[in-house]
């Protein structure tokens, strides 16, 4: 399984790296969401200080919609995805290499827009282990969901509207636990001993082992 | 002799609409069966249930010594199926292409040189992105893989469409050769005349089943069979 997610990782991180469509498109998309929602609540520092951890997962979580919908549409151009079944590929490898290819390219995604709130917001924190541990959970915990459900939505021919209405509701509880460990991590009293963080451990954790186990369903529905 | 495809009354539902009712079938080791039909028969749907891609409602299937209605997994990845689709990555390189095909079931990815040679992929079309590939051109693409991880039983639909006759007589030579060595070739084509790749039995699909089986039969009473057919299209 494991061997099968390293292949399958490398070969979406190789074509991602071709089309660039993280950096041509996905990331000014991210950008742009941080700038409009700031100027429709208050382009106060104090107001856009505020609201960054919320802005921040919000541009997180519209940009996953793309990236995970792109990550299941590679493999339904020419059928690629049938290869895969006929090399025998291992449906658990299949959903661990996915994941691990939007978890990067996520996880580069939001370094840029950190320094996008830093900058455009003047944000600062103190808290940056409890900021780093929850982004990274996050992270996961949106890149599983996101692959699971983009995966169930693309045998249907409704799969683009689909997508969205299915993962915004099952990743709330990452945009409010984000926010919240990200709120934590700003003031002064920030521990890895979050309860917010512990949240999004067991998000990420429950998605991971679902997807890991359901996935070879999904894939022969 | 253990048979390599085996069906029993297999039925296999698509939705509601059942696309195979009831087929059975048998093929042994060395065979090359040509599976004819009209449009719409179930040909297609055949190779792809053998290649474990459609699951089987009802009836008993083994492939390759597996029984493939309880472990659709397991006899997959020693299948080789080319269908209409050609399972490749367009932004990736025909070179890169074989060698995810190879790496991810586990073949020799040394195969890869002498398969892309073997149907004129060397040179700069070995790095071109197969978006940017003509049909043709991604067809060999599939092929080269498919020849390059040597599969035990081939599915093969219309492989020769599309394909320059250069190439086809080099598919043909590189498909005779296996058979020689026991792999055995299912060929779904509507073509009458297949070149030097003389079926040696051929099976006749219609409604999703089989309606007619010519047995094992002289491969050149066979070829003769198909050329006079041919030389009647001409005339008519």
């Amino acid at each position: 399984m494991w061997r099968d997610a390293l292949l399958i990782a490398g070969k979406d991180l190789k074509v991602e790296f071709r089309t660039k469509v993280m950096v041509n498109q996905i990331l000014p998309f991210a950008f742009v969401v941080l700038i409009i929602f700031a100027f429709a609540l208050d382009t106060s520092p104090g107001t856009l200080q505020k609201f960054a951890p919320g802005l921040f997962w919000l541009a997180v979580l519209f940009s996953s919609i793309l990236s995970v919908e792109r990550a299941v549409a590679i493999e339904i151009d020419d059928s690629a995805g049938d290869g895969l079944t006929v090399y025998g590929v291992d449906p658990g490898g299949i959903f661990l290499g996915k994941v691990a290819s939007v978890f990067v390219q996520l996880s580069l995604l939001e370094v840029v827009l950190t320094l996008g709130v830093v900058v455009l917001y003047g944000s600062k924190t103190g808290g940056w282990l409890l900021m780093i541990a929850a982004t990274v959970f996050a992270t996961l915990g949106l890149s599983a969901a996101g692959v699971t459900y983009s995966q169930l939505a693309g045998g249907s021919r409704a799969k683009h509207t689909l997508v969205p209405l299915l993962l915004v509701p099952v990743a709330s509880p990452v945009l409010l636990a984000g926010t919240k460990a990200w709120q934590d991590a700003f003031s002064a009293s920030s521990s890895l001993g979050d309860p917010w963080l512990r949240l999004l451990i067991v998000f990420a954790v429950v998605y991971l082992a679902l997807g890991a186990i359901f996935f070879g369903s999904i894939l022969e529905a | 002799m253990q048979n390599l495809v085996s069906f029993e009354n297999v039925i296999v539902v698509s939705g509601n609409f059942p696309i195979l009712t009831g087929l059975s079938f048998e093929a042994g080791p060395g065979e090359i069966v040509l599976v004819k039909g009209r449009n719409g028969a179930g040909k297609t749907s055949f190779l792809r249930t053998v290649a474990g891609l459609s699951r089987i409602t009802r009836g008993s299937a083994h492939v390759l010594g597996v029984d493939i209605v309880a472990k659709p997994g397991d006899a997959r990845h020693r299948v080789g199926l080319l269908g209409h689709e050609s399972f490749l990555y367009e932004d990736l390189t025909a070179r890169e292409n074989i060698l995810f095909a190879l790496r991810a079931t586990r073949s020799d990815l040394s195969a890869a040189k002498s398969a892309m040679e073997s149907v004129g992929l060397a040179g700069r079309l070995a790095d071109l992105r197969v978006g940017k590939m003509s049909a043709g051109q991604r067809k060999k693409v599939a092929l080269a893989a498919l020849l390059a991880r040597d599969p035990e039983l081939w599915l093969l639909d219309e492989p020769h469409a599309s394909l320059d006759s250069w190439t086809r007589e080099a598919l043909d030579d590189s498909l005779n050769s296996r058979v020689s060595r026991g792999s055995t070739v299912l060929l779904v084509s509507h073509e009458t005349h297949h070149g030097s790749l003389v079926p040696t039995r051929v099976v006749e699909i219609g409604g999703g089943r089989v309606v007619a089986d010519s047995g094992r039969v002289q491969a050149a009473h066979l070829e003769q069979e198909a050329r006079s057919e041919q030389g009647s299209d001409h005339v008519a």
